[in-house]
């Protein structure tokens, strides 16, 4: 048996994202109150440590309700959000860059093409637009997420499939009378397996983030499911008089992107040896 | 110029790909009259409106005439300052490009020290530091970047305005906001491409000749670290405007991002459209530049 040597940083990602995810499950058990309950005679209570009189660990918000409940019910949305977009544009991502690689000729310059123009658009401009003309929604949302990214996937998943094409592995199961599909799915796409890994977890940090800068901007999921983006737009307006409302899911956000991230660095070094140490 | 004449043509391409998105947007909810019309608009009037805008004709008729205006700059009237959308959106540019600049400026202070001090203290504690901060600066959503300047720097000590776009002084805290992924994330890949650039051969020559630490780092092995530096500098403009319209709408600052936002609560869809086209088009017409300075900093791409 070999040891897996995890490195610190690994780890402490490891600790945050099974305590987030934990967060989500658990939320009906773990949560004090429920997190649409109002109580607007504790409206704007700081911190229990911070001079708060009612007792709540972090505050209320505008409307009295606990910040604390609502910070442990949003990781919800972001999780669902950010795994749901990474899955669906991976598997858009990754099918169309099987296609292009493969197939090439018509295949991979109608799909450079346009994944040129697509990314000529900033993501957030596209969200923007598409949510202008869409009514807000978890699948909307998740549809948008997935539009912005699959060409991150196709991308990478080309440029793997350029080289295994001409591999002698490649070249000995289409001696043996293989079918292109049986080739791509049983010696191409298995080849691919650890970039599209490293690019997976990369791109869920950059999702997560996302859906709460969407959030913010009042494009995410409509209230009163809480989420993060929300909770810190809708505190904003409190942020000299009660930095508490919006100071704590903001930190949600970077706790869960820090956690991801730590692992995605991790994974890259273990799956990328080339990349090691830099 | 042969290769820059191929490079602009491909960049019309591009954007005539982006004014078809724009085009196929309103056909996304089904009916581009209930998407293109004004909140509160009844049955006769959308009706009357369907006809108004030309929208009861076959679809490549519309497509046609959209793209035919579309590169004229004309998307239509903002239904909500009853003036060109197009002009609406590109009186907004200067404010998010001056915002863009300090942005890159803010990264570029941070990035280069702070990469170059760690890649020569490869390992060291300032390395540690380096890579700690670059990790950090990747995970710090902007919006809660913003918010914790405006508490430290506003509300606690008072220096500079927490909105606003009056002065040089209401460009600091967004420009910091919208500068500080790509401050981290420019900070790992000057390291990593420095630390691989002073394991080179070249760079043992040039100690063998003599030449001081200082010489070596900042003549020889920085200006080979700099090329992907500069390719992920262009690559960075998406993301600072998208970056300046969260920023924008913390700091209530009068950039094109905000007009966005604000366009998509009154449902003034030609604005959007104006938006998402000049964008793109900044996108495009900055890594073009990028694309040039990149041949005229490489001679070896000159060359080939």
């Amino acid at each position: 048996m070999t040891r897996v040597r995890l490195p610190a940083t690994a780890v402490a990602g490891i600790v945050i994202l099974v305590a987030i995810v934990l967060f989500a499950l658990l939320a009906d058990a773990i949560a004090p109150r429920s997190p649409e309950a109002q109580r607007l005679v504790e409206r704007l209570d700081p911190p229990a440590w911070a001079g708060g009189v009612h007792g709540y660990v972090l505050g209320t918000d505008h409307l009295g309700r606990d910040i604390l409940s609502r910070v442990i019910y949003g990781s919800r949305v972001s999780l669902t959000v950010g795994l749901a977009g990474v899955a669906l544009s991976g598997a858009v991502g990754v099918t169309l860059g099987l296609a292009a690689g493969y197939l090439g000729r018509r295949w991979d310059a109608v799909i450079m093409r346009i994944a040129d123009v697509q990314q000529a658009i900033p993501s957030l401009v596209l969200a923007i637009a598409v949510v202008a003309v869409l009514r807000p929604s978890i699948v909307n949302l998740i549809v948008v997420l997935a539009v912005t990214a699959w060409v991150s996937f196709a991308r990478v998943v080309r440029s793997e499939v350029l080289s295994l094409r001409e591999s002698l592995f490649v070249e000995a199961a289409r001696v043996v009378g293989a079918r292109d599909l049986r080739i791509v799915a049983r010696h191409i796409l298995p080849n691919t397996a650890a970039s599209i890994i490293v690019i997976a977890s990369l791109m869920i940090a950059n999702m997560i983030l996302f859906e709460a800068s969407l959030s913010f901007l009042g494009l995410g999921v409509p209230p009163p499911t809480p989420s993060w983006g929300r909770m810190v737009f809708e505190g904003l307006e409190y942020v000299s008089t009660a930095w508490w409302v919006p100071l704590f899911p903001g930190v949600a956000v970077m706790l869960t992107v820090l956690g991801t991230n730590l692992l995605g660095d991790w994974l890259r070094d273990a799956l990328d040896p080339r990349q090691r140490g830099r | 110029m042969t290769y820059l004449f191929q490079r602009l043509a491909q960049g019309i391409l591009v954007l005539l790909g982006v004014t078809t998105i724009v085009f196929g947007l309103t056909f996304l909810s089904g009916d581009p009259a209930v998407t293109l019309a004004p909140l509160n608009t009844t049955r006769e009037e959308l009706e009357l409106f369907r006809q108004r805008m030309g929208l009861d004709r076959p679809v490549p008729v519309q497509y046609a005439d959209f793209i035919a205006s579309a590169v004229q700059g004309d998307f239509g009237e903002s239904f909500r300052y009853h003036e060109p959308a197009m002009g609406v959106v590109l009186e907004r540019v200067p404010a998010t490009l001056r915002l863009t600049v300090v942005a890159i400026l803010f990264s570029l202070l941070v990035s280069v020290p702070l990469g170059v001090l760690a890649a020569v203290h490869h390992n060291g504690p300032i390395d540690a530091i380096a890579r700690f901060l670059a990790l950090l600066g990747q995970s710090v959503p902007s919006f809660l970047l913003g918010i914790v300047l405006i508490l430290v720097f506003a509300v606690g000590l008072r220096w500079l305005p927490s909105s606003g776009g009056a002065g040089w002084q209401s460009l600091i805290l967004p420009g910091i906001t919208v500068g500080g992924f790509s401050a981290a994330l420019l900070t790992r890949v000057l390291r990593s491409s420095l630390i691989e650039a002073l394991g080179q051969e070249y760079v043992r020559t040039a100690y063998a000749k003599g030449l001081s630490r200082r010489a070596v780092v900042l003549r020889h092995a920085l200006r080979n670290a700099a090329l992907p530096f500069v390719t992920l500098l262009g690559l960075q403009v998406g993301f600072l405007l998208s970056g300046a319209i969260v920023a924008e709408t913390i700091f209530s600052y009068p950039g094109m991002g905000r007009l966005a936002v604000e366009a998509i609560a009154t449902k003034d869809i030609p604005v959007v459209q104006a938006f998402v086209t000049v964008a793109a088009a900044i996108v495009v017409l900055v890594n073009l530049g990028v694309d040039l300075a990149y041949r005229a900093i490489d001679p070896r791409i000159r060359l080939s």
